[in-house]
């Protein structure tokens, strides 16, 4: 109530001051900065991915199959960060999977954050029954572990890429029901929407238009923190041979083709793996700068 | 207490039925029946196919279907290993001590650093050593565990020869399994250095496994620390003269710890989760193995099965962990 007073005063400056309040927050804590400036270069790094790379990420140079990355003496400056066992560019193959990756991530968290918004806007909005179905379906989601869950889905449709990104939405979708509806129900007994109500807006409105936008702080931090679980979820049934298939340049699936030569050749296993890190990590240190940033409790 | 026990345990029927539902669920939503998988590339003729069908009973409605399954899960039936023909349920519970040890130790190890850390980043914030234990946790947690086990293994076992690659003991002994943890039945055989073995084979899984639990509860210990310390019971204890480690380890730490064991109960959904992973680098003979094995090779009734049993531990230790918060925390307990 107060705030909407003050921006009634001066008007035109809200938008700006909003950002700017919020920004001020998070360019406070440095790892929020860093996980934003890394996740900045990742994006640019998988829509530049054809450009940046230096080779085709599934040519096979067979001349020069395991060279060792370009600081070792047997290493070239033409495969900097070496090649893998068929003579693939690592440092090609690692860039075009930071865009697999970063797709992965985009396309399960968005899945399951429409889905999870809808569910739990409809278990928060109309009660009763819909609301006791649907929060047992996600409690029973709940109950398995997330890479289990994923594991059986991925049974029933197949090992895959596509399939993989489908498991990792329905894993990741109970967190979003839960959070929606807590904020739905926190929100839906306020005055304003009471009065908006009165003024005749009808229930998709009031659930869309009125409840939702006042729910969306722990929605975003939740879909950033979801997005480092999608990366490692994929990367580890790729890993398991259940995700994207060979050839496709994606890092955990990388680091299994090239497991039994990491006695002879560390790197093929060393770099898809401190890739897939440095990307979750730059995600959870974003996610934990927005959730500072953006929670009331902890603003001062 | 007992209406508290009896209403949190009521709460679990319908998620247990939600599981067996989706456990069922599984083999029908599976491209191809069971008998067509059974009958392999060379097919079958219908006449046969039909038998088959009424055999298995796939003919009936499918909540007819559901009754008997969920009749036969109560008795303990889980089907057989379409591999090793052997009954579902006695594999899983062979297994099911290796995966225990593991997870086990990973959770020791989790506790005995993380809480010292989370603490100890507590009492020193804003410090290199709040930062460091944060940065440090904030790696692990964003640590894919399979890599990590890699490196463990590259550094510790190929460098440096200290720890073996594989396994849970080394071949040449023969250690009569009896609890099924290797360490207890490695001790009571008597052996020469098979307990030192079982030992080593086991600290670089339980480290890999660790370390996304540590990772979490140093950091639930540290938030959880700081806002305890900054209660006015704390100042008051402080102000009466008590040592400084006495408020800290016994007023404020007894208080921080409330929220730490739920988290730490809730790992065991993540350690598990974990385990899968773990078990297949280090070739541990657990159920995470197991189960991974079962899905690539397409034994469904494995996997069903696994998901099953998977998925009751887990429901029945949120349940403890539950019942333990309504007995540390009064106020969960009438709310």
């Amino acid at each position: 109530m107060h705030e909407a007073a003050v921006a009634e005063r001066i008007p035109p400056a809200r938008e700006a001051s909003a950002w700017r309040e919020f920004w001020q927050a998070y360019s406070q804590s440095r790892g929020a900065l860093i996980g934003l400036a890394l996740v900045m270069a990742l994006v640019l790094l998988a829509l530049f991915a054809d450009v940046v790379s230096p080779h085709p990420p599934n040519e096979q140079y067979r001349d020069f199959t395991l060279t060792p990355p370009a600081w070792h003496e047997a290493g070239t400056a033409n495969f900097i960060l070496g090649t893998d066992p068929v003579g693939r560019d690592m440092l090609s193959r690692l860039i075009h999977g930071t865009r697999l990756s970063l797709l992965i991530g985009l396309i399960s968290v968005t899945i399951s954050l429409v889905l999870g918004v809808a569910l739990g806007l409809l278990a928060g909005y109309f009660r009763g029954l819909t609301e006791t179905t649907i929060m047992r379906l996600m409690d029973v989601m709940l109950a398995l572990p997330s890479l289990l869950l994923a594991i059986a889905v991925v049974a029933i449709l197949g090992p895959g890429l596509i399939n993989a990104m489908y498991a990792i939405a329905i894993v990741l979708l109970p967190h979003y029901v839960r959070l929606t509806r807590a904020a739905v129900l926190a929100e839906a007994g306020k005055e304003y929407v009471a009065s908006s109500r009165i003024a005749g807006a009808g229930p998709i409105r009031l659930m869309f238009a009125t409840i939702l936008p006042n729910c969306a702080a722990p929605l975003i931090v939740q879909a950033t923190l979801g997005f480092s679980s999608a990366i490692l979820d994929a990367a580890a049934l790729g890993f398991l041979g259940l995700g994207a298939q060979p050839p496709t340049p994606e890092w955990g699936s990388m680091l299994a083709g090239a497991l039994e030569f990491i006695q002879r050749a560390s790197w093929v296993v060393t770099f898809p793996g401190l890739a897939i890190l440095i990307t979750v990590l730059a995600f959870n240190l974003m996610g934990d700068g927005l959730r500072d940033a953006l929670d009331p409790k902890l603003k001062r | 207490m007992l209406t508290y026990i009896l209403r949190r345990a009521a709460l679990i029927i319908p998620t247990f039925i939600g599981v067996t539902l989706l456990a069922f669920a599984l083999i029908h939503l599976i491209p191809g029946d069971p008998v067509e998988n059974l009958s392999g590339e060379r097919g079958m003729d219908p006449a046969r196919r039909e038998r088959l069908l009424h055999e298995f009973g796939l003919d009936r409605p499918l909540a007819v279907q559901y009754a008997t399954y969920v009749r036969q899960v109560l008795k303990g039936d889980l089907g057989t290993s379409l591999t090793t023909h052997e009954p579902v349920l006695s594999e899983f519970l062979t297994l099911f001590p290796a995966t225990i040890e593991l997870a086990f130790f990973a959770m020791v190890l989790a506790v005995c650093i993380g809480l010292p850390a989370g603490i100890l980043a507590a009492l020193k914030r804003n410090t290199v050593a709040d930062y460091a234990v944060m940065g440090v946790s904030l790696t692990g947690y964003s640590m894919p565990i399979f890599w990590w086990a890699l490196l463990l293994i590259l550094f510790f076992s190929v460098q440096l020869g200290w720890t073996p690659v594989s396994g849970r003991i080394a071949v040449e002994f023969d250690v009569p399994a009896s609890t099924g943890l290797m360490l207890i039945d490695s001790l009571r055989s008597g052996e020469a250095g098979a307990f030192r073995s079982a030992l080593s084979h086991l600290v670089l899984p339980a480290i890999a496994l660790g370390t996304i639990p540590l990772a979490v509860i140093a950091r639930m210990t540290r938030s959880s620390m700081l806002e305890v310390l900054r209660e006015d019971y704390v100042r008051t204890a402080r102000a009466k003269g008590l040592p400084y480690w006495r408020v800290v380890l016994i007023h404020a730490l007894r208080n921080a710890l409330i929220p730490v064991i739920t988290v730490i109960g809730l790992q065991v959904g993540l350690l598990l989760s974990g385990a899968i992973l773990t078990e297949t680098i280090f070739s541990w003979p657990g159920v995470g193995n197991w189960l991974i094995h079962g899905v690539q090779s397409r034994d469904y009734p494995v996997v069903q099965g696994g998901i099953l049993l998977v998925a009751s531990i887990v429901i029945s230790v949120n349940l403890i962990v539950d019942l333990l918060y309504g007995v540390i925390n009064p106020r969960i307990r009438h709310a």
